[in-house]
């Protein structure tokens, strides 16, 4: 095979996976819009408090020490302990559920039945003071995420494409991981929601409020519910992110990259998330390979937007959303 | 009006019990206008208690009172022989009161299946963690559960319909879905609001007769509200008229039919 094509292959395989990243930040999203027709401009900002928290609680940073410190006159900053990955991970989702809770009853309680765009206010709202209050709470520095997986080049792939076709493929392991973590979390979200009691309650809800409450679902619960789902996609999103590329401010803008992939995928389609994601990721980067070249490189930045401009203009819905029906 | 406080039989033999619903001098205002003005009815176990009246009189919101989408502005509600706290309205739910809508608010991206197992929400005992983990209890409760669901099925006759999306269903099936989804609660008191309104005369035929056959078989309280005169008569035990916000006749189709003031209401009457 010609180096070409192989090359084509190799970037095609790391668009995919790089769209798997996308995708986990787009899932967030599109799980808390179908169930309360809520954009969560907050999602983002959620992924970097939730890797914030994950390695604060790791490294046994002391929360508010800024603010203890400056208060008090005191110098701590750490416990002394180290946390093992796994035991820092369940705290963190305690963390995301009791931050879930406090929306719901803080926030989205006194907004019952207001307009789309005040929710959408609301969660800007949300998201400038979660960026702050993660700031506050556990200092601005980079911190390095580590929490064991896998990183950098693949050698088994590498030695096995090369003995195949004497060109060697470079595939990060943690590239790897990522698809089947969230292939997992797909499945399972998929499961959860399409046979469980909860997950049907969840459709419900999404569908229609009135008809819920008729049959005896809390919606509050079922918010409280949703949220605490989000925030652990965005805690799995944090942690691929961030042992990507370091935990900092600029994760929240990750979610940035989730729009497009929302309007390819539609905002209310779970499968529409994960295909969008993979048709960006693998977009970008092919157009960079193939057409980068000819117009001055750096597609990659505006790539996405302009192709979900094209959506908007002939698809509207998305891929795989609800079609728009106009009745007269 | 007779004495009916310790339960009466029908003219076609049932035996209706005691109270089960006592709604006490129910108001409620939205602003300044007042859409219920001191209402005061009873629902007895086991009979078909209508409330009829014309367009804007007050049937709807007297309807979301019972089953707790409106709070009254003032008067109390007693079930079951106790004052109910003011309730939200998925706890009204959990109480086995089941309702429908005017306009059908049925889950349309959900199956006909999947939206009357919703109905069985109240009645699912599992915790989240089992659910989630399919354990168990969860498991065994599922097929419990759905054998409920598929002998509703059976007896409204919407055997063939089961798997596809409501929201592609005709109208009258889709009705016959939400009652499907209310009778899957296995409610104490059903709340139907106007189950025949928008049908054709085969299809009001149709839920006639399962309205009779779910009060029959199943013991079901029903109350409902109609805007047909005639299906009013044939199928309730006793009657409610409401006008503007006022009760203005309580009884049998046959006292109420003869009412001055209801018929007054029904034909209008001269102001002079």
């Amino acid at each position: 095979m010609p180096d070409q094509l192989l090359f084509a292959i190799e970037v095609t395989l790391n668009g995919l996976m790089a769209g798997v990243m996308y995708a986990l930040v787009a899932l967030g999203f599109v799980l808390i819009f179908k169930a309360s027709g809520i954009f969560n401009y907050a999602q983002g900002v959620m992924a970097l408090f939730a890797a914030l928290t994950l390695v604060g609680l790791q490294n046994g940073q002391v929360p508010f020490a800024h603010l203890i410190n400056a208060i008090f006159g005191t110098d701590v900053h750490h416990f002394g302990w180290h946390l093992p990955a796994f035991v820092a991970i369940i705290l963190t989702i305690g963390v995301m559920i009791l931050l879930a809770i406090i929306v719901e009853r803080y926030v989205l309680k006194h907004l019952v039945n207001q307009e789309p765009i005040i929710l959408f206010m609301a969660t800007i709202g949300l998201a400038y003071f979660m960026e702050g209050f993660g700031d506050m709470m556990w200092g601005s520095e980079i911190k390095k995420l580590d929490v064991g997986l896998p990183q950098g080049i693949s050698e088994s792939i590498d030695a096995t494409t090369y003995n195949w076709f004497g060109y060697g493929f470079f595939i990060d392991r943690l590239d790897i991981v990522a698809t089947v973590i969230a292939a997992l979390l797909v499945i399972s979200l998929t499961l959860f929601s399409q046979y469980s009691k909860q997950g049907r309650a969840l459709r419900a809800v999404a569908d229609d409020h009135q008809a819920a409450l008729s049959v005896g679902i809390s919606l509050r619960f079922i918010w409280v519910l949703v949220w605490s789902i989000a925030g652990f996609v965005a805690l799995v999103a944090g942690i691929m992110w961030g042992a990507k590329s370091g935990v900092q401010f600029s994760l929240s803008l990750i979610a940035l990259k989730a729009l497009p992939v929302l309007m390819l995928g539609g905002f209310t389609s779970i499968p529409g998330a994960i295909v969008g994601g993979l048709i960006i990721g693998v977009g970008e980067k092919l157009f960079e390979f193939a057409i980068g070249p000819m117009i001055g490189g750096a597609t990659e930045n505006w790539f996405a937007y302009v192709l979900a401009l094209l959506f908007l203009v002939f698809r509207p819905q998305g891929l795989f959303g609800e079609k728009i029906i106009e009745r007269v | 009006m007779k004495d009916m406080s310790e339960g009466y039989t029908t003219a076609d033999g049932r035996k209706i019990g005691g109270t089960m619903m006592e709604m006490k001098n129910i108001t409620l205002r939205f602003g300044g206008v007042v859409a219920i003005k001191d209402i005061s009815f009873d629902i007895r176990e086991g009979e078909i208690r209508a409330i009829i009246g014309p367009n804007g009189a007050g049937k709807s919101s007297m309807l979301n009172v019972i089953s707790g989408f409106y709070i009254p502005s003032e008067g109390e509600v007693w079930f079951h022989g106790s004052k109910r706290p003011q309730m939200k309205p998925y706890q009204v739910a959990q109480q086995g009161i089941a309702r429908t809508f005017q306009n059908i608010a049925l889950f349309k991206g959900m199956s006909t299946l999947d939206n009357m197992m919703t109905g069985r929400m109240t009645r699912m005992k599992s915790s989240m963690a089992q659910q989630a983990m399919w354990w168990g209890k969860a498991q065994k409760e599922e097929s419990e559960h759905r054998e409920a669901v598929e002998k509703i099925i059976d007896f409204l006759e919407i055997q063939a319909i089961r798997k596809t999306p409501v929201g592609r269903l005709p109208y009258g099936l889709q009705k016959r879905v939400e009652l499907g989804r209310a009778l899957a609660a296995e409610p104490k008191l059903l709340l139907l609001d106007e189950p025949m309104a928008g049908m054709n005369v085969e299809e009001k035929e149709d839920m006639s007769r399962f309205i009779l056959d779910v009060n029959d078989e199943f013991g079901t309280t029903i109350a409902l509200i109609e805007h047909d005169m005639g299906v009013v008569m044939d199928l309730s035990d006793r009657v409610v008229v409401m006008d503007y916000g006022k009760k203005i006749g309580d009884g049998t189709p046959d006292e109420v039919r003869n009412n001055q003031d209801v018929i007054d209401a029904y034909l209008g009457v001269s102001h002079d």
